[in-house]
């Protein structure tokens, strides 16, 4: 009887037994107990910190003090060593249940011990393999055999580094390290090459760009009237970066609710008709870019019989993005603590108070970069806006149809870099890269604002 | 004790004095959240009908299609709607052909990358590589076709030649030329599958490194600690624990890329010249993807014809459908051991 009587206490009203005597008495044998019996939100909140013991309570139900200790660590070795200290009372303190909010900063800090430490041994072996490989390749490749060409140049002088590397080695170390070493060389020069490349693409598109960018014009004025052979200080980008500009405009006008409506809906509503949009949702992330472009050509401008106008690719372009955005808010959404949405929900919220205060404040950053890497990939994709907008001239603001004029396509950034490059004119090409330099500028300061909110949302909790 | 474990018969017999039934946590909505579910569902419903009827535009525009030509739109190679001969063999041969090229290039360098970025780098740098290789998504591909066309064309067409002229005898590396000619057909190189999969592995090589990335990154501390506690190099830890625990990063990354690179379009527009022969060089000039064959051929094709591309774009969204079902399927299995903490 009288077991039954605790276990009830505990569990259902905490009002007979006062939580925190209880669990600072029992906390070393019945952890488990303790951690179930106290629901998070009321022992975190409850400012009664203040009348129970001092030292022990502190220890437990506020993780501040562990926390500070663990941030003001310096960040070498040394931290390592009291991280693992300080896993035990991380742990313990999230089994108790109040340091969710806390979670992502201790996440932060728990940097890995640096396991690379080298020796002038190491460091020597590395430089000394790379010069003296490269001099024995140059003298190879170019002076003894008959090869020429740079890529077989380098390729070589990888493979001899690799040698020379794994001999040097060798010399002074067991196989295991020779294995370690070689593996650490391999992984290196891969990712040396994607970032090699990435930095290859954006310095050549600005540096075959640079010439038309450098034309004031080329932002001022559109391609009325100039032939794709005339110099580069006549004509300009205007009408394609605004239409880039309405286009992308649009979809975001008619994704963004959908999107977050049908993330909001998933995770807050549920139900098993929910199940089925987020299976259809995912499936459709795979639609091809150009599949969607050419439904919207066939059901909006052969079926419907609607011109070529910007607010078919602006359509189709939505359709490319919808997938994408509400996807990832749906991540978004799903990945918040729920400990939040319960708060708020047992503080007696309707569950629209709770989507409304609680649930779209704090992922809002989530959101925002959501919704900005789908208008980054909008923004790119050509395929679309080929299918369903012509690369028009001029300049036009109307996404519409005017009755007066039978076509009246809007040209937009990638389309134009597209059309440029194709025309085979030298002149017009260095208008398309310079195009394309413009959409790089945009995709970045897209992607810098992306990485800010993302920053900020560290910051905040 | 047997009170203990039958409950009913402590309870009291009079109900509402000591009733212990839990009270009921689902009491009747406020009228805001009827009006908010109710328009929250129709959001939902929207999305649905909207990406649904995608789906079965597709694939009711094929059944005329389908009727037309039977199975023979799989087994034709031709695309020549004049002469009423119309088939995606090549085609479909080609999307391949371009993507595995792709992925044979992207593999290696995503999986090095991933493994660079969450074993190797320095701390203080590995933010920044990761933001690199989420820039690297949002890379436009037409930027990507400009530095395949570009840049990277006139130098693979010499990495092509010396392919042929070595590795000729694999019959992967044959190009329909002579490759001992004091002044060999460059053209024969250029617009090639193999060329175009360059372009397309760039832009699929930082989806899957972020793939892989992630799912190594979640490899269990204690593990990695454990291996290296027992003396094990950075290599013998990543080989006996990162690589084992991600390897369903590792395929479903790859496949998801494999899904992108078959859908790729504008880049391999750039670059491809059209053919439609059955061959399996991609070294060689000239070869057709179904995403290139649909941009190229929209513009003249009429009724009959625009549902044979719908056709085709149906094929390709079924095949990356699949591929990126199991991608998922595999990524979240290998996921689901991570929670640990």
């Amino acid at each position: 009887m009288t077991t039954t009587w605790d276990l009830r206490g505990e569990s259902g009203e905490p009002q007979p037994v006062p939580p925190h005597t209880t669990i600072t008495t029992t906390f070393p044998t019945i952890e488990p107990l303790a951690a179930v019996a106290v629901p998070s939100a009321v022992h975190g909140e409850s400012p009664s910190t203040g009348p129970a013991e001092p030292g022990t309570v502190v220890d437990l139900s506020d993780p501040a003090p562990s926390a500070t200790h663990i941030s003001s660590a310096p960040q070498t070795t040394v931290t390592r060593r009291i991280q693992v200290g300080a896993q035990e009372p991380t742990a313990f303190n999230a089994g108790a249940g109040d340091v969710e909010p806390d979670r992502p900063r201790s996440r932060v800090k728990e940097l890995p011990r640096d396991i690379g430490t080298k020796t002038v041994d190491d460091r020597m072996s590395f430089w000394g393999s790379l010069t003296s490989s490269f001099a024995l390749v140059w003298v190879l490749y170019y002076q003894i055999l008959p090869f020429t060409g740079r890529i077989g140049f380098v390729v070589l002088w990888w493979v001899g580094f690799l040698a020379i590397y794994a001999g040097v080695t060798a010399m002074s170390n067991p196989a295991v390290v020779v294995k370690d070493r070689l593996a650490g060389a391999v992984v290196s020069s891969g990712a040396l090459i994607v970032f090699g490349t990435l930095a290859t693409a954006i310095v050549f598109t600005f540096g075959r760009g640079i010439e038309a960018l450098l034309n004031p014009g080329f932002f001022t004025h559109d391609m009325s009237g100039v032939r794709p052979t005339s110099p580069l200080d006549q004509g300009g980008i205007l009408h394609a970066i605004v239409g880039s500009i309405i286009e992308v405009g649009i979809a975001i006008i008619i994704t963004l609710p959908l999107g977050i409506g049908a993330a909001v809906y998933m995770n807050e509503v549920g139900g098993r008709f929910s199940r089925v949009v987020r299976t259809i949702i995912e499936a459709m992330t795979a639609l091809p870019s150009v599949v969607a472009g050419l439904f919207i050509y066939t059901v909006v401008i052969v079926v419907l019989g609607f011109p070529r106008t910007g607010i078919a690719a602006a359509l189709a372009i939505s359709v490319m993005m919808l997938p994408i955005i509400a996807r990832s808010a749906d991540v978004v959404i799903r990945t918040m603590p729920g400990g939040l949405r319960e708060a708020s929900l047992a503080l007696g919220s309707s569950k629209w108070q709770t989507v409304k205060q609680v649930v779209l404040p704090t992922v809002r950053p989530g959101l925002a970069t959501a919704l900005i890497l789908g208008i980054a990939r909008g923004v790119g994709e050509t395929s679309p806006v080929l299918l369903t907008s012509g690369a028009s001239t001029y300049l036009t603001y109307s996404p519409f149809s005017d009755p007066n004029v039978t076509q009246q396509p809007m040209n937009s950034l990638p389309l134009f870099v597209f059309s440029a490059v194709r025309s085979g004119e030298p002149l017009f090409i260095a208008r398309g890269f310079g195009a394309a330099a413009v959409l790089m500028v945009l995709v970045l300061i897209l992607f810098v604002i992306t990485r800010w909110l993302a920053r900020e949302r560290i910051g905040r909790r | 004790m047997t009170a203990l474990l039958d409950p009913e018969s402590d309870v009291s017999p009079s109900p509402g004095l000591d009733d212990d039934r839990p009270r009921s946590i689902d009491p009747a909505l406020p009228r805001v959240d009827k009006v908010f579910h109710a328009s929250a569902l129709g959001i939902g419903i929207t999305v649905l009908v909207i990406m649904g009827a995608i789906g079965v535009f597709l694939g009711w525009q094929s059944i005329p299609t389908f009727k037309r030509y039977g199975w023979g739109f799989f087994t034709e190679n031709q695309w020549q709607p004049e002469k009423d001969v119309i088939g995606i063999s090549a085609v479909l041969l080609g999307t391949f052909t371009i993507a595995l090229v792709a992925i044979s290039i992207a593999f290696p360098l995503a999986l090095s990358s991933a493994i660079y970025i969450s074993e190797y780098a320095p701390p203080r740098l590995k933010n920044l590589l990761v933001s690199l290789v989420d820039l690297m998504a949002a890379v436009p591909s037409i930027i990507w076709g400009l530095w395949g066309f570009f840049l990277i064309q006139p130098k693979a067409i010499h990495l092509a030649h010396w392919f042929h002229t070595h590795m000729g005898w694999v019959p992967f590396f044959h190009v329909d030329t002579d490759p001992e000619a004091s002044s060999w057909a460059q053209s024969r190189y250029a617009a090639s599958a193999f060329i175009a999969g360059i372009a397309v592995a760039m832009m699929v090589v930082p989806m899957a490194a972020a793939i892989m990335r992630q799912v190594f990154s979640q490899a269990p501390i204690g593990e990695r600690e454990a291996a290296l506690g027992l003396g094990a190099t950075r290599w013998g830890m990543i080989r006996a624990v990162v690589l084992p625990f991600g390897r369903g990063g590792i395929i479903g990354g790859s496949m998801l890329a494999l899904g992108r690179a078959l859908g790729e379009t504008i880049a391999v527009v750039l670059i491809i010249s059209p053919a439609f022969d059955i061959k399996f060089r991609p070294l060689e000039v000239g070869t057709e993807s179904v995403s290139a064959l649909i941009a190229g051929r929209f513009g003249e094709a009429t009724s009959n014809q625009l549902s044979a591309l719908l056709t085709a774009g149906f094929v390709l969204f079924i095949i990356t459908l699949i591929i990126n079902t199991l991608a998922a399927m595999i990524v979240s299995r290998s996921r689901s051991g991570a929670q640990t903490d």
